[in-house]
């Protein structure tokens, strides 16, 4: 995808990449725990964990009982006692019976203490569709926590930012929800563990995303800007590079962290290219496209050549598995709404 | 694992021995059903007692009560104690001590009850009639323990030792919660009902992944028990054994909803033995039984690393809060009957009996409540004015860059207050 990547001989999957993450996270610090359901001795459903238990001890890597508000909520306990649990939600609808949990308390808890208790959880949840996977098993549930101040909301695209982001949300001192887009759990690039975890150790990754959230431009371009995140950064990419054929130039930002947001890197890139297209997974009503939409008009308004326009789900509830497709953003959804663009003038 | 001071079994051990030796079917799992480590404590236990674990978890056939309504010492074979449910009558100095909390812990409630009554608090949830229960909390647990209190618990923290104008920070709302929970290991004080329990299992449970001696007191009332985490609270500490106390208040009613309403159990505290821990029943408005119980609870979760329940039975005698009107609920001589089981009472009348309680001590003690309630009402005749861009800095570790732009704009606003520019 990048130029440096081209120069790796090793390949690395996006999976590979979070559980070496964790890995080293508990190496470093004895204070980091992995637990939730399934993840010791099966090491998940999505095998993320896989390992961590029969290396680091039952102590270090467990099963809990089968109960999310639980697993949310003994990890407050653990945080405020001076761990950092790094915890597992099996699927993304699964979570939700830890919602009260992680809005009353994980996100609250520094702010209620004047910042005396912090919570340095992550709470790793694999999202989104295109898996074939069954109900309850595809929403994309972001908008609930970007919503909810206290939160920070990751989620990566790459196995660099797999990798990087991971260890970045374990080494935070605010809870961060840390959402896996799921269908690039398999996914592999040439990309090389040990140079990223130099990277990350090293203190200055020019990938932080800190304070600044830190969008990266992952592809250059000068008429329209494509903004994305998570699962839909690679259909952005695809649809980009078929627009190309037709003479238009698209610019594709990884947003990388929803929270925090990456404002300067949004506005620097709509005030170059003066239209806009947002793609995301989600259902698009009252959604983290329709916050990003709203900031582009905000600040960008004067830059406009055209209406901000957004490709995401429908406002339904994620179809069964034989319709998903019809349901989820795809090149030519955003092929379409590029062309919508007032390009005549 | 924590090692067990308890002694090992013995066969000279009578009392239930032929059921003992036939536990719970723990000892013969069905293959791929093995663990049940903590069935084994409650085995080992049990067996200590002499008695089986069905008869160690299940609460004792009555409930603890060392004092009747009227403060007199009933007898021992009267006082609900038996093999495995034994609770020795505290040392004088430990009684002496409830009682200054009492004292303290009644008078904090009416001060700030009549504070509240003339405008100058926004909101307190009185624990009038429930002060047993909430000092016996405080003086159970040692200075290495935690406690998880609710937002009705103000005696109970304020007698664990946190500064009365620091717990008083968030119900004249100047901000939602006003120590800093580490300085007392007294956790916020929880509004969401029994959420806080789950936070003290993972206290306890990292403190025993380090090994450190630490027991935590997790608070809540009747009502709360029928909440979803309450479950999930108890069965995650008896899954991993670790020492919680689980204290129910039960005072009768959630706002307006009678116990009747929310759980058919036999008794909240009969609800232990599903988890696979011991529960016990004690009258909350006792403070001889309610330290005893509380003590020994502690001291069985630390021993062994396993959690408890017990139920306390008490009554709210003030309404839910100052918005609530509890006339539309109960009648007033249900309150009445209450009124002659007042935990204050009974204890003064016990101590006076005991020839511990003099009017000297009396006078001392008095005073010093006093002196609480004064610095009470000093602290509400002061208005601190908070910084309302204090409002931005503590939502994440460092502010993210919209906030500080909101932070930007509120300062504007406020500066443009300030001179007059709004008008």
């Amino acid at each position: 995808m990048s130029a440096t990547t081209a120069t790796k001989s090793t390949t690395t999957s996006f999976a590979s990449a979070l559980n070496t993450a964790m890995s080293d996270a508990m190496e470093n610090d004895p204070s980091v725990v992995v637990f939730g359901e399934d993840v010791g001795t099966l090491g998940g459903v999505f095998r993320i964990t896989d390992g961590l238990t029969k290396r680091f001890g039952e102590n270090r890597c467990f099963d809990t009982p089968l109960a999310e508000s639980g697993i949310a909520g003994t990890a407050v306990g653990m945080a405020i006692n001076g761990m950092r649990p790094v915890i597992e939600m099996q699927f993304d609808a699964f979570a939700y019976p830890s919602l009260e949990q992680i809005f009353s308390h994980i996100a609250k808890m520094a702010n209620r203490t004047r910042g005396n208790v912090r919570l340095p959880i992550v709470i790793r949840i694999p999202y989104g569709g295109g898996v074939g996977g069954v109900e309850h098993h595809c929403d994309s549930s972001e908008a609930y926590y970007a919503h909810t101040p206290g939160l920070k909301v990751f989620t990566p695209a790459t196995v660099a930012d797999a990798y990087l982001m991971l260890r970045e949300a374990i080494d935070s001192e605010d809870p961060v929800v840390f959402f896996e887009p799921k269908k690039l759990y398999w996914s592999k690039e040439a990309e090389d563990l040990s140079e990223l975890r130099a990277e990350y150790e090293s203190g200055t990754s020019s990938r932080r995303i800190g304070a600044e959230a830190n969008a990266q431009i992952v592809r250059e371009g000068t008429d329209v800007s494509i903004i994305s995140y998570g699962p839909s950064v690679s259909t952005a990419l695809k649809a980009a590079e078929a627009t190309a054929e037709d003479g238009i130039s698209a610019e594709v930002l990884d947003l990388r962290s929803i929270v925090p947001f990456d404002d300067a890197a949004l506005q620097a890139t709509v005030e170059k290219t003066g239209r806009a297209v947002v793609v995301a997974e989600a259902q698009g009503f009252a959604s983290v496209a329709s916050e990003i939409t709203a900031r582009i008009q905000e600040r960008c308004f004067h830059s406009l050549s055209s209406p901000v326009l957004r490709v995401t789900g429908f406002d339904i509830p994620y179809p069964a598995p034989k319709l998903e497709e019809h349901h989820l953003p795809d090149v030519d959804r955003i092929l379409d709404t590029l062309d919508e663009l007032q390009w005549e003038d | 694992m924590t090692e067990s001071t308890t002694p090992p079994p013995s066969p000279e051990i009578q009392a239930g021995s032929e059921d003992v030796t036939v536990p719970m079917g723990a000892s013969t799992p069905e293959p791929g059903h093995q663990k049940a480590e903590q069935a084994s404590r409650i085995l080992e236990a049990s067996r200590s007692f002499g008695i089986t674990p069905e008869q160690y978890m299940l609460p004792a056939q009555q409930q603890i009560r060392m004092l009747d309504p009227e403060g007199n010492l009933i007898s021992e074979s009267e006082q609900g104690t038996g093999p495995g449910h034994e609770y020795p009558i505290p040392e004088d100095d430990v009684l002496l001590k409830a009682y200054e909390g009492l004292v303290a812990g009644r008078r904090i409630n009416d001060q700030n009850y009549a504070l509240v009554r003339q405008g100058r608090l926004a909101v307190y949830p009185s624990s009038h009639g429930q002060e047993a229960c909430q000092v016996g909390a405080a003086l159970g647990l040692g200075t290495q323990d935690w406690m998880f209190p609710t937002y009705r618990d103000t005696v109970s923290v304020i007698t664990r030792g946190v500064d009365p104008l620091e717990v008083m920070v968030s119900f004249r709302g100047d901000w939602h919660c006003g120590y800093n929970p580490h300085d007392y290991k007294v956790s916020a004080m929880s509004t969401p009902l029994t959420t806080q329990l789950l936070h003290a299992v993972g206290v306890a449970h990292a403190a025993k992944l380090r090994g450190e001696d630490t027991v935590v007191l997790a608070m809540c009332g009747d009502g709360a028990t029928s909440e979803g985490d309450f479950h999930e609270a108890l069965n995650f500490a008896a899954v991993f054994e670790v020492p919680v106390v689980f204290f129910v208040q039960n005072n009768g009613y959630a706002i307006s909803v009678p116990l009747s309403s929310q759980s058919a159990a036999p008794s909240l505290a009969h609800k232990a033995i599903g988890y696979g821990m011991a529960g016990e029943q004690v009258d909350g408005n006792d403070m001889v039984a309610v330290l005893a119980t509380l003590r020994r609870a502690v001291h069985l979760a630390r021993e062994n690393s396993t959690p408890l329940l017990l139920e306390a039975t008490t009554y709210r005698m003030q309404a839910h809060t100052n918005a609530d009107d509890d006339t539309r609920y109960r009648d007033s001589e249900e309150v009445e009957q209450w009124k002659r089981k007042d935990p204050l009472k009974r204890m003064r009348t016990f101590l006076t009996n005991k020839g511990l309680l003099d009017e000297a001590t009396e006078e001392r003690i008095s005073a010093k409540a006093e002196e609480i309630a004064a610095s009470l009402r000093q602290a509400m005749t002061t208005e601190p004015k908070g910084d309302p861009l204090e409002l931005f800095e503590h939502v994440y570790a460092e502010p993210t860059a919209q906030l500080h732009e909101q932070r930007d704009q509120l300062a504007d606003e406020l500066t443009r207050a300030e001179e007059g520019g709004h008008a």
